[in-house]
């Protein structure tokens, strides 16, 4: 993986270099890491399938017109995802089905109000998840499967949000570019994401105690 | 005091480091003396690290035709 994990800046400078010089081989290898997630990025703007697909194909071909002039200094994922934004962004607005980032679904709550007593105290606390640590996820693969497709059923801020951040590993920072939100709303928007999927891999877990 | 629930809405924000000073020690404090609010932390934490995966278990994906004809007519000339 040339483009994750925060040790890699200096392959990414690399890659970028290369791309400068016309390699085809680097070339190839930025599409085959990155199509796919830019693909579900994409969707989160557009819900046709074609037109989300165009739009990631747009975004290579302002790729390649645009890399001489792209600047080393800053990141190469998050130069590709603010292509692709306003892409997508222009599209969908033409369609009339711009995605909001104003409607931050302020009425969903982060876990069921109904685990909590009146007094705001569990009363159906969360259970360890002690088969799932960072080193032997990997073997979760159907746990995986599971948080990807509720990351599918997101409203598309959400999604959008979280893909950058989460999957993608962009900085608030970045994310608040791309998206053109502010930090405040962006970490609703994360908090509502992710504490959605957290719910169904609870679920999945098993791991909701009964009531205390 | 903060509550549970408020626990649970806070906690991307003590995650983020976007709280203050005071509302950071409170989450802490409340943190210390709850261990159901620690789990679901950790949960949260672990949903994260999930999600990551999810970007390196896409499948790879051979580049568009034309994309690919495009790049070689520009190589070179930037």
């Amino acid at each position: 993986m040339v483009l994750t994990g925060a040790g890699s800046r200096r392959e990414e400078l690399a890659l970028i270099r290369a791309l400068k010089r016309g390699d085809e081989k680097a070339f190839r290898q930025l599409v085959a890491e990155q199509h796919k997630s830019m693909l579900a990025f994409s969707r989160a703007f557009l819900r046709n399938p074609a037109a989300a697909e165009e739009a990631v194909q747009e975004t290579w071909l302002a790729v390649i017109s645009g890399i001489g002039r792209f600047e080393e200094r800053s990141s190469l994922k998050s130069w590709t995802f603010a292509v692709l934004a306003n892409i997508a962004r222009t599209k969908a607005t033409r369609d009339g089905r711009s995605i909001s980032f104003t409607d931050l679904g302020y009425g969903d709550a982060a876990v069921d109000p109904d685990r909590f007593a009146g007094d705001g105290s569990w009363l159906s606390p969360p259970g360890r998840w002690s088969e799932i640590n960072p080193e032997r996820i990997v073997g979760a693969r159907q746990l995986l499967a599971h948080a990807m497709a509720v990351l599918e059923t997101l409203p598309p801020n959400q999604r959008a949000v979280v893909t950058l951040r989460d999957l993608e590993g962009l900085s608030s920072k970045e994310t608040c570019a791309i998206l053109e939100v502010s930090e405040a709303n962006q970490r609703i928007l994360l908090h509502r994401g992710r504490s959605r999927i957290r719910a169904v891999v609870e679920e999945l877990m098993g791991t909701v105690q009964g009531r205390l | 005091m903060l509550s549970c629930r408020e626990i649970s809405e806070t906690a991307t924000n003590y995650m983020e480091g976007a709280l203050t000073l005071r509302q950071r020690a409170g989450f802490r404090m409340h943190l210390l003396m709850c261990k159901h609010c620690r789990v679901y932390v950790d949960q949260l934490a672990k949903t994260v690290e999930l999600l990551k995966l999810g970007q390196i278990n896409w499948d790879t994906t051979e580049p568009d035709p034309r994309v690919i004809e495009s790049f070689r007519d520009s190589a070179g000339k930037s």
